[in-house]
């Protein structure tokens, strides 16, 4: 089955008239992990955030087959899209526990008992958020925000996870540690869309791959094509 | 100046306590509105003022002409809630608003009507004009506030004084220029020592802690009360997990809207209250929010307590420079607030 949870056509958005990202043509197939790679300032944040509804923009935005263009941010969350932000936007004075039962809003009237099995859903994939739990999200390091903000996304159950350079600021060890959740959620069903500068670790993950360059897409195609193509090798993956 | 006579200063102190507590109240309202919706609450005065005069009138036996304009508010928001939500709206979602703007107020006015001439006795007038004040706050909150809700705080304030003086002018069209007075929840005194604590005085002291016992319940506890402090810690964020802002925003207007109708409610008593006492009643709960940064709920806490008391002390001693006292101890308070903060403010 290969269903499309969100395809994106001719999508542009501008800052104030500056072109940031014009005509992306992009799909998103049902549980498989698809990466846009690209360096700073390309557009990717632009890409994700115009696709949650954050950020206006031009163009069509499926979702599900459903065109959501118009939709604000909430009914986004309803319809199954979470994103989790390059800045991650926690609640900084809130609890580590009350930040993923926020993120259960969606689910609200569920009850108690579906809100504790997705607890432990996120607590068994990160479990280094059930010793913080009551901590409060503005004291964990760098590794355990990030972990935070994709618990919280994930407590939505969404059926499209965004993730902005997952990867940003954090010690290699954590980084892999990060990809193996990513790779783990992939099996779960979730379709990802995954944004990232470590073009390394994302063309490993991902099954498929697009190079954004200012604001352009520029490349695209299978992840183990891309690992190999001689212009990627040399502009993202460097020697080492 | 003669000395303290022990007598009049727990009095004094006494007062002061008293008014510390609406204060407080009004300190809490503010803070908690500002940081989920960034609205310095100017018109929270107002909510005070209508509330008492509401009260007095419905204690003279007659229909206060508050109820005919919670009425055209409930109409407007209702009218804006279609317009602005007109993409997003299912079932529920209009029948929620109907419910919410026009099924409630009507309501309210049919019970005013009824209840009104018959001198239904304090408790039911009291909750009534609480019912035709409170939901006042949200409708403002649609009509005026949420259609710019992204817009500068200093936008979102010309609204708010835009907001307050509309409130004044209507409460001169219907309360008329001369104040009033409410009955009071009780008439007992009880006597400690040398002091004589009126009834009243317990019942306002009472009614804060409740007030706040309540609100701690609520955001501490309670997943809705949460993703209200959600919303003011990061407002991005909330929506991230779909929790409606605009929601938020209402929500804070109404806890802000109960609680100065309440606080009117309650000052009725103590006070002649004329439609524009409300400004300065309000100010005095914004001094201590300010005290805060219109952030923190204890500074503003004790703020209260020390502008009641001081506001006590200065009217007795120096009864014409009152105000003068309690507005110029906020100068060097904000001085040491920025001195404070000055490194913090340069990251941002
Ligand atoms: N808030 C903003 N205002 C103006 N320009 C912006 C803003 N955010 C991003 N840009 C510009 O849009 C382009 C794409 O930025 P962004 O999407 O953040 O790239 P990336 O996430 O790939 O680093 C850049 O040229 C950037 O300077
Ligand atoms: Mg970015």
């Amino acid at each position: 089955m290969t269903d499309v949870v969100l395809e994106v056509e001719e999508l542009s958005a501008t800052y104030r008239g500056v072109v940031a990202v014009e005509g992306l043509t992009l799909n998103v197939p049902a549980g498989r992990i698809v990466t846009v790679i690209g360096p700073n300032g390309a557009g990717k944040t632009t890409l994700l955030n115009a696709v949650m509804g954050v950020l206006p923009a031009r163009g069509v935005v499926r979702f599900r087959g459903e065109a959501i263009g118009r939709l604000d941010v909430e009914a986004r969350v309803r319809r199954g899209i979470s994103l989790v932000p390059e800045t991650r936007e926690l609640f900084a004075t809130l609890g580590v526990e009350d930040n993923l039962r926020l993120g259960f809003w969606r689910h609200r009237g569920a009850g108690a008992a579906a809100m504790r099995r997705a607890l432990d859903e996120v607590y068994a994939l990160f479990p280094r958020l059930r010793e913080r739990r009551s901590q409060a999200a503005g004291t964990l390091s760098g590794g355990e925000r990030q972990m935070l903000a994709m618990g919280r996304a994930l407590m939505a159950r969404p059926s499209l996870l965004m993730l902005d350079e997952p990867s940003l600021g954090l010690a290699p060890l954590i980084v892999r540690d990060i990809f193996r959740a990513i790779a783990a959620l992939r099996d779960t069903g979730v379709a990802i869309l995954l944004v990232e500068q470590n073009a390394r670790a994302a063309l490993q993950v991902a099954e498929y791959g697009y190079v954004l360059e200012t604001g352009r897409i520029a490349l695209q195609g299978a992840s183990a094509m891309l690992a190999a193509d001689p212009r990627v090798i040399e502009t993202y993956l460097g020697v080492g | 100046m003669n000395s303290v006579d022990p007598t009049i200063f727990l009095i004094l102190l006494q007062d002061g306590i008293v008014n510390g507590a609406i204060y407080a109240l009004l300190a809490l309202s503010l803070v908690l509105v500002f940081a989920v919706t960034r609205v310095v609450l100017i018109p929270q005065g107002e909510f005070v003022a209508y509330g008492a005069l509401t009260y007095a009138t419905l204690g003279a036996g007659r229909v206060p002409g508050s109820v005919f304009l919670l009425c055209a508010l409930g109409i407007a928001a209702c009218g804006y809630g279609f317009w602005a939500e007109r993409r997003t709206l299912d079932l529920s979602a209009t029948l929620r608003l109907l419910g919410e703007t026009i099924l409630l107020p009507a309501a309210v006015l049919v019970l005013t009507l009824w209840l009104a001439p018959q001198r239904a006795g304090i408790a039911v007038e009291a909750f009534l004009a609480l019912l035709i004040v409170a939901p006042m706050a949200p409708y403002l909150y649609r009509i005026a506030f949420q259609p710019m809700a992204e817009a500068s705080v200093l936008v979102l304030l010309i609204a708010a004084v835009g907001v307050h003086l509309a409130m004044v002018g209507l409460g001169l069209v219907f309360f008329g220029p001369e104040g009033s007075r409410g009955d009071a929840f009780s008439g007992a005194t009880y006597t400690l020592g040398a002091l004589t604590v009126p009834g009243q005085a317990l019942w306002i002291v009472g009614a804060t802690l409740l007030i706040m016992a309540a609100l701690a319940l609520f955001f501490g506890l309670t997943l809705r009360g949460k993703a209200l402090r959600a919303t003011a810690v990061n407002r991005l964020g909330a929506r991230l997990v779909g929790i409606p802002t605009a929601q938020s925003g209402r929500l804070a207007f109404a806890l802000a809207g109960c609680i100065g109708a309440l606080s009117g409610v309650l000052i009725a008593p103590l006070t002649t209250v004329y439609y524009d006492s409300g400004f300065l009643i309000g100010l005095k709960g914004f001094v201590a929010a300010i005290v805060g940064g219109l952030v923190s709920y204890p500074a503003a806490l004790v703020a209260a307590l020390a502008v009641g008391i001081g506001e006590s002390f200065s009217s007795f001693y120096a009864s014409a420079f009152k105000e003068v006292i309690v507005f110029g101890a906020i100068v060097p308070v904000l001085l040491a607030r920025s001195l404070l903060a000055a490194p913090e403010a340069e990251e941002e």
